[in-house]
């Protein structure tokens, strides 16, 4: 299956490639490089190969969007939950502003809901230079087959080149609809977006294998370029009242009964369960010994208003529930202060939290690979330390 | 009821360690696995014929290995698999996956659920479930964490999803496609006689040609709008662990919430 050409008669085997690939697929087999099926075409040997002796095949019956040059401008979609704007949506705000000014090319916002008049004035104050404004009961909650169909038809009607939107649980059930519908590429979860001298295409670079690798990747012949942006990665620009946009109300053409999907109940979590979201989180692994150990924990989040989180393990030992989640199986998080209290920190719990700001790590055990990647490392009981800590700050900070 | 799991192999991250010098896989432990979250899928998939009737097919694109992945899932309990493999869908992305897949869940005929995971753990993206559900022009349910009804004769289902902000409560009519998060049940272990079973039996392999009226510009690399330029390892964290020691943990705590605030992060 590997697509990865070797041109045995230039290969030198000088093993280059071998130790370049990151997925193991090539190997050096009589002195010549020999490709695997962990082969996934992505291209990171053939530049490092010095005789280059290594392709791609050439594309023959590709086909892209037609009349390409003529998809111009930056979007963004702005993401409601119970009329309130997601702080994800403003961060976007900022990098499409970014992106739009590079290009030249001004900056559109999407706001689907109901009641969002007052959400399209604050786009505008966010960056936005217009903003379709999608207002309907039918919309109020989000449902994907409408908030699909009508960004489907938006963007064949105006055709931007660059499409945003946040890499929430709504952000990616949406995109990954909307890009199918529209035969177009998606990049998901991006944590770099930059536009390429020259040929204006954007440059993604995103995360893999659990942070393990990153890869830039490009939509070359397809429009708009569409990508999910992670949380917390950019900041949100300061908002201008004073900005001026236009605001173009968009002819909805759903009603309730042509939607199949019902919502028929919402249960909401506490803020402290909302880690996605949350500048700080206090986290608890084995170490905490039951759920009633999770008490100063939250006492400590409770403090500095932050989210409470969880490793696997406690998860799985049934001590908090699935939402709290932090690492490969659970949420990734990039807070600005991540307490990790009684976490070892195995590598898919790292794979979730280690582009935290500052980590303060807690652990008994001196030798703790949390202590590797952590900014502050205490070693001790958390049972102690935690609540004064707890303490300390109430007072420094008079809470 | 005809439930189609589609599943992915994936190298075994727990497993794979980083060559800590160049950042890349260490080869000799590449070991392949069911994506885990895919795991959930298969079971739910299980539960639903166990309670309804009806059988599981197992569905999964790949090299020609990843027939070991579709063997554990039979292991485990499933009926059927097919293994789609080929020169030609090889460097798909998630546009080229999801069209693929759904060619072949329209060769499979009739069905009444499409489980997914959440997302690969390699790829991370979630967007291969959403994709297929586009292709097949079927209501997509991602994120599920409890299917509370499956009505056949109605043909609904009603699902809790988990979302950031709590759980929704989502109606919608079959056939869908959910995609699962792990909350949703604890895997089963595959049985002697499903290992026997899996030993035995042979699974179809599916080319291009076996699927009638895909179109061949849309598969593998060629089909997919996405490229990877390039890959990297991510720059490790530059500063040192402070270690914060004291005579008391009052005196800790103390040091602590100084460093704390003097980084503006509290």
């Amino acid at each position: 299956m590997a697509l990865l050409i070797i041109d045995r008669d230039a290969c030198i085997g000088c093993g280059v490639c071998v130790e370049v690939c990151p997925f193991a697929a090539l190997e050096l087999v009589e002195g010549i490089a020999v490709v695997n099926d962990n082969c996934t075409a992505c291209g990171a040997c053939i530049p490092e190969c010095p005789v280059d002796a290594l392709r791609l095949p050439e594309s023959v019956t590709r086909r892209g969007t037609p009349d390409i040059e003529s998809y111009r401008g930056v979007w963004v979609w702005v993401e409601q939950f119970g009329g309130k704007a997601a702080s994800i949506s403003w961060e976007m705000m900022g990098q499409g502003r970014r992106l739009a000014d590079e290009l030249g090319v001004p900056l559109t916002a999407c706001v689907l809901g109901h009641g969002m008049e007052a959400m399209a004035r604050q786009a505008v104050a966010y960056g936005a230079d217009r903003v379709f404004l999608a207002d309907d009961p039918a919309l109020a909650v989000y449902r994907t087959a409408p908030y699909a169909r009508i960004l489907v038809d938006l963007v064949r009607a105006h055709k931007p080149e660059i499409f945003l939107l946040g890499a929430s649980s709504r952000g990616r059930d949406l995109a990954g609809s909307v890009a199918t519908d529209l035969y177009t590429g998606l990049t998901a979860d991006c944590t770099g977006l930059e536009i390429e001298p020259g040929t204006r295409l954007l440059r993604q670079t995103r995360p893999a294998y659990g942070g393990n690798i990153m890869a830039t990747i490009l939509t070359p012949d397809h429009r708009p370029q569409m990508a999910t942006v992670r949380h917390r990665v950019f900041e949100a620009p300061k908002p201008d009242e004073r900005r001026e946009g236009q605001i173009v109300p968009v002819d909805v053409g759903v009603s309730e009964e042509d939607i199949v999907s019902k919502v028929v109940e919402f249960i909401a979590e506490s803020e402290e369960v909302n880690i996605a979201d949350a500048r700080i989180i206090v986290s608890g692994g084995r170490g905490v010994g039951g759920p009633e150990g999770f008490e100063p924990l939250r006492e400590l989040a409770h403090v500095l208003g932050g989210a409470l989180g969880a490793s696997r393990a406690a998860v799985d030992e049934g001590w908090i529930p699935y939402a709290h989640q932090v690492g490969q199986t659970g949420r990734t998080v990039r807070p600005d202060l991540y307490i990790a209290c009684g976490i070892s920190g195995a590598i898919q719990h790292r794979a979730g939290m280690s582009t935290a700001r500052v980590i303060v790590a807690i652990n008994k055990d001196p030798e703790a690979p949390i202590f590797d990647i952590a900014t502050y490392g205490l070693v001790g009981d958390l049972f102690q330390i935690v609540p004064a800590l707890t303490e300390q700050l109430r007072r420094k900070l008079g809470r | 009821m005809h439930v189609i799991v589609c599943i992915k192999s994936v190298p075994d991250t727990t497993e794979v360690r980083f060559n800590p010098e160049t950042n890349t896989l260490m080869r000799d432990e590449v070991e392949s696995i069911i994506n885990p979250f895919d795991t959930y899928a298969i079971e739910e998939g299980l539960r639903l014929t166990e309670a309804h009737g009806g059988k599981v097919t197992v569905l999964s694109m790949g090299p020609p290995k990843a027939e070991k992945e579709l063997k554990e899932a039979i292991a485990m309990g499933c009926h059927e698999a097919v293994l789609l493999s080929a020169r030609e869908f090889a460097g798909s992305d998630t546009w080229a996956t999801a069209y693929t897949l759904a060619q072949a869940i329209r060769k499979l005929g009739d069905y009444d659920i499409v489980l997914c995971g959440k997302q690969a753990m390699d790829g991370d993206t979630g967007q291969v479930g959403p994709g297929i559900a586009n292709q097949l022009g079927i209501s997509q349910l991602t994120y599920v964490s409890k299917i509370r009804e499956v009505d056949l004769e109605g043909r609904s289902i009603t699902v809790e999803r988990l979302l950031e902000e709590g759980r929704e409560m989502v109606r919608t009519q079959l056939p869908a496609l959910l995609t699962v998060v792990k909350d949703i049940n604890q895997p089963r272990y595959p049985t002697f006689r499903g290992i026997r079973r899996a030993r035995n039996m042979q699974l179809p392999t599916w080319t291009p040609d076996d699927l009638p009226g895909i179109e061949r510009q849309y598969l593998g690399l060629d089909g997919s709008p996405t490229k990877v330029i390039r890959v990297f390892t991510p720059p490790p964290r530059e500063e040192k662990v402070q270690m914060i020691a004291g005579e008391t943990v009052e005196e800790m705590a103390d040091l602590l919430a100084g460093k704390l605030i003097a980084e503006k992060v509290v």
